[in-house]
């Protein structure tokens, strides 16, 4: 398939939905995706998360062009790719985080079980309970290590009572593998840990109001090997209870923790695939190149 | 790297490292020698003139904080003050108590005779004395009859004299004072007649022409009334714009044209301010003149911009990681903003809105021009009463030509600077107290 043809097609869609927050794209049969550039089989047998054609502007730049996969339940997706492929874009995408830059425009269907999330009867609050987010560097609020992780819980209204939420706190660290070294300082504030601690923290925080899907940005990319290893643990064990989402330039990381992996380049995503698949036996002339450290 | 290299390299390749950045050590260490030189310099004669200045004003002002008062044998005379003896609280009231001064002073002075004279020597006591045996005797009825030793307020040409800023060898003619004035002084001041004590009356007293009796309370309740109609207005909406400009406000062409504007208003000269407020709230909407209403809304016009330039400052340097924390969580804008991003930035809106206040609280000019530059006697009791406020004060008793205002101006000075320490001392307060210490 020709670049035109991925232009022209990328044209349409946006003729198709004139309003990109509206998801009208529903009632429009999109292009045969088994005839498009992506190589790899985007699609899943238990899909969380549905993405056809969502494309993403910058203003006057195209920032992602027509990407369309599927995100399984319990599975851990990477997507990797270099600097500026729109990965990270991507990803934002499917909380919406996108809506805070004023000059973004996302059009395309995003849907979170059958919900499309860009429909105007679903709130962003309420997404982004269902899709928790991690970042990139280790976030935690200027508060003690406890009001880190109550805030969702208690903004969100989930629990009535001071020991209901005690229990919660308690058990988001502990799921977050915190628990043991923070017992005791509950009250110290969360910027006083480690890096690596810090960004554990900020799990448990997104872990406690008990989201389907966690993004993760390069969740590693500011920790030291330990650090990182013990979050990649945490990983491999919270996939038994959600979908996780992790943008990472480390390859071995992705190859260490996914189970698929999304390969993007200049916008564009490549090829999907079984991660053993990928960094085995990759089809795309580009993921070969980078996975090898032709370029990236 | 020492080593030459064969091929055509350039010329300091064939020099040492070494050699090269030691030429140029000396020239940088001088440099930077000479930058903390300037910096010591610019430091020192900053101080210098702040030190004058404070030890100017100080020297001046402090002697004003001492007032003379005249000991005199005072007889509570029931035929002057109650001739009817009916013990009448309005006839009481109303008696002629600045003829007990008069008599007392001729007790002390038998010799004088004369009506030049006599003028002369009543002179020396100010004409609060009559009003302070009145309430001394209302508040206490049982005076009537009694002879007591009372200290009565000197006036201003006898504490002028005392405190020494009267030119005893000039001719009589050429000073305020007369030759047997000062014969009268020298002989009370060594019979223990005349003391200094603590001038209360600057801090309780309203404006007055007789430099004895003038206080600054006037103008701090005016001060106080403004400023408080400043800071009720200006903060509230000066938060609420800086929040709503920063984090809700789309950014198009309406919103830059209002930011540009806000930053025009912040330079807008402060008179400019006044006459507005006097076109508007005045002429317009009808509101009284001198008033601390007027003074305070005119004021909050010009801090206002102040306090939004400082909060949108300080909103912006909250770091966005938290802003993107909060709304990853699913937190709404408003609760991003009031749990996380507000209080981050109160300690910079604090220190913005104090500032802006200081500056209100120094502010002449705008008020010339709604009238809060008038003589006013008494103290106001609202904010409706026509008020001056402590700068104008300053700037009323500066351009006064007895010699008694000019200490009380530097007073008045004191006083204004005191305040101005206070408050920012308040605004490290708050700024500790809201700062988040990790």
């Amino acid at each position: 398939m020709s670049t035109t043809t991925i232009e022209i097609k990328t044209a349409l869609d946006t003729m198709l939905k004139p309003n990109p927050h509206v998801g009208k794209q529903s009632s429009v049969e999109v292009t045969d995706y088994n005839n498009r550039q992506t190589v790899g089989k985007i699609t899943v047998d238990h899909p969380k998360m549905i993405c056809r054609g969502v494309n993403v502007y910058y203003g006057e730049k195209h920032a992602l062009k027509n990407v369309g996969i599927d995100i399984g339940a319990n599975e851990v997706i990477a997507f990797i790719g270099p600097s500026g492929c729109g990965k990270s874009t991507f990803l934002r995408c499917l909380n919406r985080m996108n809506d805070t830059i004023p000059v973004c425009r996302v059009v395309g269907q995003i849907k979170l079980d059958n919900d499309d999330i860009y429909d105007k009867s679903i709130d962003v609050v309420q997404l982004r309970a269902r899709v928790g987010m991690v970042f990139q560097k280790p976030n935690p609020f200027p508060k003690s290590i406890y009001e880190n992780v109550a805030y969702g819980p208690r903004i969100h209204g989930m629990v009535n009572t001071k020991p209901e939420l005690d229990d919660l706190v308690r058990a988001s660290l502990e799921r977050a593998g915190l628990i043991k070294e923070v017992e005791k300082r509950l009250e110290e504030p969360g910027t006083s840990l480690s890096g690596g601690q810090q960004q554990r923290l900020c799990i448990a925080r997104a872990i406690a109001v008990d989201p389907e899907v966690i993004l993760m940005d390069e969740p590693c990319s500011a920790l030291d090997p330990i650090a990182t290893a013990k979050i990649e643990e945490l990983i491999d064990e919270l996939r038994e209870k959600y979908t996780i989402v992790i943008v990472t330039h480390s390859m071995q990381q992705a190859a260490r923790v996914s189970q698929r992996t999304a390969y993007f380049h200049l916008g564009d995503l490549i090829e999907v695939g079984e991660t053993d698949q990928i960094f085995t036996n990759p089809k795309h002339k580009l993921t070969e190149d980078y996975i090898t450290g032709r370029f990236g | 790297m020492n080593k030459p290299s064969d091929s055509a390299a350039p010329d300091f390749r064939n020099r040492d490292i070494k050699t090269i950045v030691n030429a140029g050590l000396k020239r940088r260490h001088a440099a930077e020698r000479r930058f903390r030189w300037y910096g010591l310099i610019a430091i020192s004669l900053g101080l210098a003139f702040v030190a004058l200045m404070f030890g100017n004003i100080i020297s001046k002002g402090y002697p004003a904080f001492w007032q003379t008062y005249v000991q005199l044998p005072i007889r509570f005379d029931p035929t002057v003050i109650d001739p009817e003896g009916h013990h009448d609280p309005k006839a009481i009231e109303s008696a002629d108590y600045a003829a007990l001064v008069r008599a007392g002073l001729r007790d002390l002075f038998p010799a004088v005779q004369g009506r030049t004279e006599l003028r002369a020597l009543y002179d020396l006591v100010s004409s609060d004395a009559a009003y302070e045996l009145r309430s001394r005797v209302i508040a206490n009825p049982a005076l009537i009859g009694t002879s007591q030793e009372v200290w009565l307020l000197a006036s201003a040409t006898v504490d002028t004299l005392v405190k020494g800023n009267i030119d005893r060898t000039l001719d009589e003619t050429e000073r305020p004072i007369k030759d047997n004035q000062v014969g009268w002084i020298d002989k009370l001041q060594a019979s223990g007649k005349i003391e200094k004590q603590f001038n209360t009356i600057l801090f309780t007293g309203g404006d007055s022409r007789e430099p004895e009796q003038a206080g600054i309370r006037g103008a701090l309740m005016g001060s106080f009334y403004t400023l408080l109609i400043t800071f009720l207005l200006s903060f509230p909406m000066g938060v609420a714009t800086a929040v709503y400009l920063e984090e809700f406000a789309p950014k198009n062409r309406w919103t830059d044209l209002i930011e540009v504007n806000i930053n025009n208003l912040a330079a807008v000269p402060s008179i400019v301010f006044g006459l507005l407020g006097l076109a508007v709230f005045i002429n317009f909407f009808g509101l009284p003149r001198s008033a601390p209403l007027v003074g305070g809304l005119v004021l909050s016009l010009m801090t206002l911009p102040v306090i939004i330039i400082a909060g949108r400052a300080a909103l912006t340097s909250v770091p966005p990681s938290i802003r993107e924390a909060a709304l990853g969580m699913g937190a709404s804008k408003l609760q991003m903003v009031g749990h996380h991003v507000l209080p981050l930035a109160m300690p910079g809106m604090l220190t913005g809105a104090i500032i802006g206040m200081a500056r209100a609280l120094g502010e002449s000019a705008p008020l010339l021009m709604i009238g809060m530059v008038a003589f006013i006697v008494d103290v106001p009791k609202g904010l409706m009463d026509p008020a001056t406020v402590l700068p104008v004060q300053i700037y009323l008793w500066a351009d006064l030509p007895e010699r008694a205002f000019v200490e009380r101006t530097s007073a008045a000075i004191m006083v204004l600077l005191a305040f101005m320490v206070l408050m920012n001392g308040l605004a490290i307060i708050l700024r500790k107290r809201f700062e988040r210490r990790w």
